[in-house]
């Protein structure tokens, strides 16, 4: 396989908001806190020494709360705020190096960036939403109409194309702020607390999506996020910030299993635990199980001993089969079968040990009966019952 | 002991200053002057060769057509009341004014304010110059305005220019500025520059706001009008300078209506032009 290129590579990136940065920088490098800076000058250091790659092809998730400079970052890729110091080099071209008509070319060519309010023009249609960074290249309309059609049908959005912004909903307006950015064919794809405006269900289904979108297009996607839950769901890796630096850089499960610092470690208490436990965690041991030779008799009883209503079938491998329940079993018996092979019920849903609480409970809701747990090779390892999964939730 | 301290030659100097631009432009002046009268006149007759009431009846088809059922009746009503009161020639007259003083207030304001809002330097400039014109007692106008165009409905048109000017200038100001932060860093994004960014964004969102500036600088415009009848503009603002040398309340009275009816239909249009781009 080839190497993994670094698509975007920032390096020192420094900002300081206010009339003397100079000031600022000075402080910074003497090691002064962000504080201090602003007591003592008067000028407020949004990025300090901010330096980590973004991999081609992947989704990366800046996350920090409100105030830790993710979105000052995030606007400083593309220059939309000027980076005081450092600099940002995307495909050997360092952004802040460009001409005021080269940095524009850059921005046409390369980014599409989505907004948290959406950031539509609300007098332009759905579908003149869409065409926008093409019309802003001088694309002839016919193309210009085509493409913007190709990116609202990935979203979604095929019918809606002559609507106003203002009649469609906020998960709808998103999915236009999506394809307007798609439409231009971008490498990179900035997306600024995107998803962060929309109701709970709504932002789900969206990650969901851009997750699955992202299978096919493979862009690189840099995400700003103050959602832990979000970065862990959609990012390949994460960037935590505090106070305008980077704290930690790593996969979610180094974040949740090796937090750098306390603060991160305080941070990755509060996430959502359908999102961070896994079958295996909360399973019980099945107290018993039948095999495909036995009698139907013998399970019966084994379920009227165990107080239950069914039973899981495996080999003696312990590979899951399926399973028989008692109502089954005693039609057996009318029916003179030595065996309850015949009878095994092989369609039955199941999880792997690492599948995530949420789905896990999704498939329970749906469900009478227990959830068998299996390992890679199909094996029994255990069963989920609702029970344990509320237990599990309320610790 | 009284002290004199001597008085502030202002006067003098401003009239130096005037007399210095009436001697070098007053060929310029003199010539606009000439192209605006017969541009004046030519509307006027124009519009008389129409018989008043085929007139009333296209334009209150028109303000239905523009602004709804209610104003078209509204328009019938009132037009016909002016007809009726012997007012229909001073109106025509009015309008064309109102008319051709709003289109060059906009000509020249739009394109202030559409600078000033883009260069921050220009509109520090452009804000005192703003408050004094619209200060400056609106009279005060009409006495420069004499050297320069003669007397007569151009002068009036000058002062009246200056005068209304202002509304349209901050509001197009204002509308382009208020475009929120989100889309102009959304166009930004997408690579606009200067000129798409205000073509495609900033202008057509700041509409509705520079329709309310030019509805105020209508409105403004014809209150000058009015004024302007001292130095000879006639039309109604005419009418009720007689009534007030000859201390004739209702013949003042009937212009006056006459003012408010033309007042309310040109308000009414504009605003409702105004909120079909919102």
């Amino acid at each position: 396989m080839d190497e993994i290129k670094d698509k975007i590579k920032i390096k020192n990136v420094t900002k300081v908001f206010g009339k003397h940065p100079e000031k600022a920088l000075k402080l910074l490098d003497e090691g002064m806190s962000k504080d201090e800076i602003f007591q003592k000058t008067g000028q407020a250091v949004g990025l300090n020494n901010v330096n980590f790659n973004v991999r081609e092809g992947e989704i990366l998730v800046v996350m920090g709360l409100s105030g830790s400079g993710k979105s000052t970052l995030i606007r400083c890729v593309n220059r939309l705020i000027e980076p005081t110091a450092g600099s940002t080099i995307i495909d050997d071209v360092d952004v802040n190096k460009l001409t005021i008509d080269e940095l524009r070319n850059l921005r046409r060519r390369k980014f599409g960036m989505v907004f948290q309010n959406f950031g539509l023009f609300p007098h332009r249609t759905v579908l003149a939403n869409t065409e926008f960074g093409l019309e802003i290249q001088n694309v002839d309309p016919a193309e210009r109409q085509k493409k913007a059609m190709d990116a609202l049908n990935l979203v979604g959005l095929e019918g809606w194309e002559d609507a106003d912004i203002a009649q469609l909903s906020g998960g709808m307006q998103q999915r236009v702020g999506l394809a307007r950015a798609l439409a231009v064919d971008p490498d990179i794809l900035l997306m600024d607390e995107a998803f962060s405006a929309l109701d709970p269900m709504i932002r789900r289904d969206m990650q969901h999506e851009l997750i699955t979108l992202q299978e096919r297009m493979k862009k690189t996607i840099l995400f700003v996020s103050h959602d832990l839950d979000e970065a862990l769901k959609i990012g390949d890796r994460i960037v935590l910030m505090k106070d305008g630096r980077v704290i930690q850089i790593g996969t979610g499960e180094e974040i949740l299993t090796n937090p750098s610092t306390e603060y991160v470690k305080r941070f990755v208490e509060s996430v959502d635990r359908t999102q961070l436990l896994t079958a295996k965690s909360i399973m019980n041991k099945a107290r018993a199980v039948g095999y495909p030779k036995d009698g139907p008799r013998t399970v019966l009883r084994r379920m009227r001993d165990e107080g239950l209503s069914s039973l899981y079938v495996v080999q003696r491998d312990y590979t899951l089969l399926g399973i028989v329940t008692a109502d089954a079993a005693k039609k057996a018996i009318d029916d003179n079968k030595n065996t309850i092979a015949d009878i095994i019920d092989k369609d039955i849903p199941h999880v792997k040990g690492d599948e995530l609480l949420s789905v896990v409970i999704t498939i329970l809701a749906e469900r009478q009966l227990a959830l068998p747990v299996v390992d890679e090779n199909e094996k029994l390892l255990g069963v989920v019952v609702k029970g344990s999964v509320l237990s599990a939730l309320a610790e | 002991m009284n002290i004199t301290i001597p008085k502030l030659p202002l006067d003098k100097l401003i009239v130096a200053l005037l007399d210095m631009l009436t001697t070098n432009f007053a060929f310029i002046t003199k010539a606009l002057s000439n192209i605006t009268g017969i541009a004046i006149d030519f509307i006027v007759n124009g519009l008389m060769l129409f018989p008043p009431l085929l007139l009333i009846l296209i334009l209150a088809g028109l303000g239905w057509w523009l602004a709804g059922r209610k104003i078209g009746i509204m328009a019938l009503v009132g037009l016909a009341l002016l007809w009726n009161l012997r007012l229909w020639q001073s109106s025509i007259e009015t309008v064309t004014l109102v008319i051709l003083a709003t289109c060059a207030a906009v000509a020249l304001g739009l394109p202030l304010g559409i600078l000033a809002a883009l260069f921050p330097r220009f509109k520090k400039i452009i804000m005192p110059i703003l408050d004094f014109m619209q200060t400056m007692p609106a009279f005060v106008y009409l006495i420069p305005a004499i050297p320069f165009f003669g007397l007569g409905p151009v002068s009036a048109i000058f002062a009246t220019v200056i005068f209304a000017m202002p509304p349209t200038i901050r509001l197009t100001i204002l509308g382009i500025i208020k475009v929120p932060e989100e889309l102009i860093e959304a166009a930004d994004s997408f690579g606009c520059n200067k000129k798409q960014k205000l073509l495609k964004i900033q202008l057509p969102l700041a509409i509705p706001t520079i329709m309310a500036g030019i509805n105020q600088t209508i409105m403004l415009a014809l209150s000058m009008v009015v004024i302007a009848a001292m130095i000879g503009a006639g039309g109604l603002g005419g009418e009720v300078w007689k009534a007030i040398q000859r201390l004739q309340p209702g013949m003042g009275f009937e212009a006056g209506i006459a003012i408010v009816i033309l007042a309310m239909l040109l308000d009414r249009i504009t605003q409702k032009i105004g909120q079909k781009y919102k």
